[in-house]
């Protein structure tokens, strides 16, 4: 099999220092390979948010290296790094985080503005977007309209107008009914073996990370137990 | 991030919370107001001076009197000198007159290209046509002075025969018609010569001339006419009446710059005369306007400052409800740098928006104040009380939109450092 496209060695995050030090990583080791679907599950405080904040480069580890797609990502800048989190990945929350004046078109196309495409290119990828997500007649509503599954469509449309890699959901179905968050997921994999996309869930819904290639259990800042694909 | 969607994105931002946005628009509104009529003021005013300047005379002139080693007033009586006469001014004020011997003594001073005694005529009425006798002052004119006339010419230096620009209010008394019908009459002037009688003598009006405020109130002769009057005035005079003069005019070549004018004031001044170019006379009047601009604006600019605050606070508020939004946009790659840029610009736009409105009201009620003045201040006419000049009303809005940038630093700073992650987390 081909290199991991992100690859985390001896993973190390402590929070503050001196005594009061809260460590929410111990040296923890983990490979995703392209096109995989991982959940990373666990109960809170085991250090599942803090796992996917390193992944998604919105943090830096205290000890370890997190390679992607071979590149050490400790050595990116600011720069860099911005660059990466823009174009590489997408982001699904729980809560959403639309901007509840603008409308659909304008939340959708924030990640192209972030990355300074024109207008017309801006309007044509979010129309785009929203059709694959068959929210195109929404596109002139103001996101606050909107029903709470059209609202993580939305989220979709957004994390995916860029073309990422890897999407990161951080509980993309917590705030759905059972449904609903059902047509989320449906979503979610259904880009994830087409396009090919990485998904990194975290969750605490055990039918979500059962739908997923694999379940990495954090447990005290350690991988408890998890399913190994082959090497 | 494009700058034009940043400066969009800042300028929609701005108004998301209309309220609070509109009353920190607001007091940045009343701040750039009272600047921008203060500075209107200030700028009508001394506008209309710089107008009249014309009038009163000329800038390659500079007016030369001897110089009086007055002892200040309360150390006892002054002692008496044959030559000090009544000057202008409240009653009682005097000045050392210029003799023949004095104009000479000025005229080589190096640097005078030309003198000419002011001589003073004290004409007793004017008449028209056997009509009432009507009091008139008499002016002198300076070559290149320019009176404002509502009808005729300026009168003619170098004429032979006696003439004279007429203010408009005397045409009426002297049942001269209208300003047009005045032009070409002839009018009475009299006045007592040394022995005590009154002779008279005929001057060709050729001018009517609007009301001025510096300008003179009087009568504009030529010199023909001045010649006249002034050699009717000394017959049977003594002769050291006749020759002592209050004042006289001292023409020097202006365009060697102000260093050379002040190198030729200091030889007068050498020679024990004082020489007062018109520039320096009106100089103090439009200093004295300058400074009472400059209080105003203090006052302004206070109220700026104050409003500065506001927008502190308003962006701090900004800042505040958008804690979120900004973390999910630097999650999405936005760089701190743009952040901050969103927030500071968002300030200045309200400062943009609130000076903007400040100038242009300020602007509209210059021209409303403009249309009234004229009944309000009938002595000023010309005088627009409020004028505006482009440039310092532009000075104004880019002052304010710079004090709203620094307002907005803070709260942009903030924002800018602010960690996505805390931002983004929710309980």
């Amino acid at each position: 099999m081909a290199s991991p496209l992100i690859s985390v060695r001896n993973l190390r995050k402590t929070y503050g220092s001196g005594p009061s030090a809260f460590e929410a990583l111990k040296g923890l080791d983990l490979d995703i390979s392209e096109g995989e679907a991982v959940a990373i599950v666990g109960r809170s405080g085991s250090g599942k948010s803090t796992l996917m904040h390193l992944l998604a480069l919105l943090d830096r580890p205290t000890v370890g290296t997190i390679t992607l797609d071979g590149t050490d990502t400790s050595r990116l800048s600011a720069r860099q790094l911005n660059r990466t989190r823009n174009s590489t990945f997408g982001f699904v929350f729980q809560q959403f985080f639309l901007n509840a004046q603008a409308t659909v078109l304008d939340n959708v196309t924030l990640p192209l503005k972030i990355a300074g495409a024109s207008r017309r290119e801006r309007t044509a990828r979010g129309m785009a977007a929203l059709a694959q997500l068959e929210l195109d007649d929404k596109a002139g509503n103001r996101a606050n309209d909107l029903s709470g599954g059209q609202k993580q469509r939305v989220v979709i449309a957004r994390a995916l107008i860029n073309r990422p890699r890897v999407i990161f959901a951080d509980e993309p179905t917590g705030n759905l009914d059972t449904a609903t968050g059902g047509v989320v997921e449906d979503i979610l994999f259904d880009l994830n073996r087409r396009e090919g996309i990485n998904l990194v869930v975290v969750t605490h819904d055990d039918d979500l990370a059962a739908r997923c290639d694999r379940g990495v259990h954090l447990r005290d800042g350690l991988v408890a137990a998890r399913e190994e694909v082959a090497a | 991030m494009r700058a034009v969607d940043i400066v969009g994105t800042a300028f929609r931002n701005a108004f998301r919370a209309k309220l609070r946005t509109s009353l920190t628009v607001l007091a940045i509104f009343i701040g750039a107001f009272t600047l921008s009529v203060t500075n209107g003021l200030g700028t009508g005013i001394n506008r209309y001076i710089d107008d009249t300047v014309a009038s009163v005379g000329v800038d390659d002139v500079m007016t030369v009197t001897k110089a009086s080693d007055d002892e200040a007033a309360g150390d006892g009586p002054a002692e008496y000198d044959p030559d000090r006469i009544e000057a202008d001014g409240p009653p009682g004020t005097t000045a050392v007159a210029l003799t023949d011997d004095d104009i000479d003594t000025i005229a080589d001073v190096a640097g005078v290209l030309e003198i000419e005694p002011v001589k003073d005529v004290a004409v007793d009425y004017v008449r028209h046509d056997g009509g009432d006798r009507y009091t008139l002052a008499v002016s002198q004119f300076v070559p290149g002075m320019e009176v404002e006339l509502t009808a005729g010419d300026q009168v003619d230096l170098d004429a032979d025969d006696p003439q004279l620009v007429l203010p408009e209010d005397y045409l009426e008394p002297l049942e001269l018609g209208g300003a047009g019908d005045a032009l070409g009459r002839t009018v009475e002037l009299a006045v007592t010569d040394g022995t005590g009688t009154q002779v008279t003598t005929e001057a060709t009006v050729v001018g009517v001339a609007e009301p001025g405020v510096i300008a003179m109130a009087g009568a504009i002769p030529n010199d023909a006419l001045t010649e006249a009057l002034y050699d009717l005035q000394s017959t049977g005079a003594p002769e050291s009446e006749t020759t002592r003069y209050g004042e006289a005019s001292v023409w020097f070549d202006a365009g060697a710059g102000e260093e050379a004018t002040q190198a030729l004031q200091d030889r007068l001044a050498d020679a024990g005369y004082t020489a007062v170019t018109l520039e320096e006379q009106l100089g103090t009047i439009t200093a004295v306007i300058d400074a009472i601009v400059l209080v105003l604006n203090g006052f302004a600019v206070i109220a700026l400052i104050a409003a500065g605050i506001g927008i502190v606070n308003t962006l701090f508020m900004a800042v505040q409800e958008r804690t979120r939004e900004v973390g999910l946009m630097k999650a999405m790659g936005l760089s701190n740098g743009r952040v901050f840029s969103l927030f500071s610009i968002e300030a200045v736009v309200i400062g943009l928006v609130g000076s903007a409105l400040g100038a242009l009201v300020a602007i509209g009620v210059g021209q409303l104040v403009g249309g009234v003045s004229g009944e309000l201040l009938p002595d000023l006419p010309g005088l627009t009380l409020l004028a505006f000049e482009p440039v310092t009303v532009a000075a104004v809005v880019l002052g304010v939109m710079a004090i709203a940038f620094l307002a907005g630093n803070l709260p942009a700073l903030r924002a800018s450092r602010q960690d996505p992650i805390s931002s983004l987390r929710y309980e």
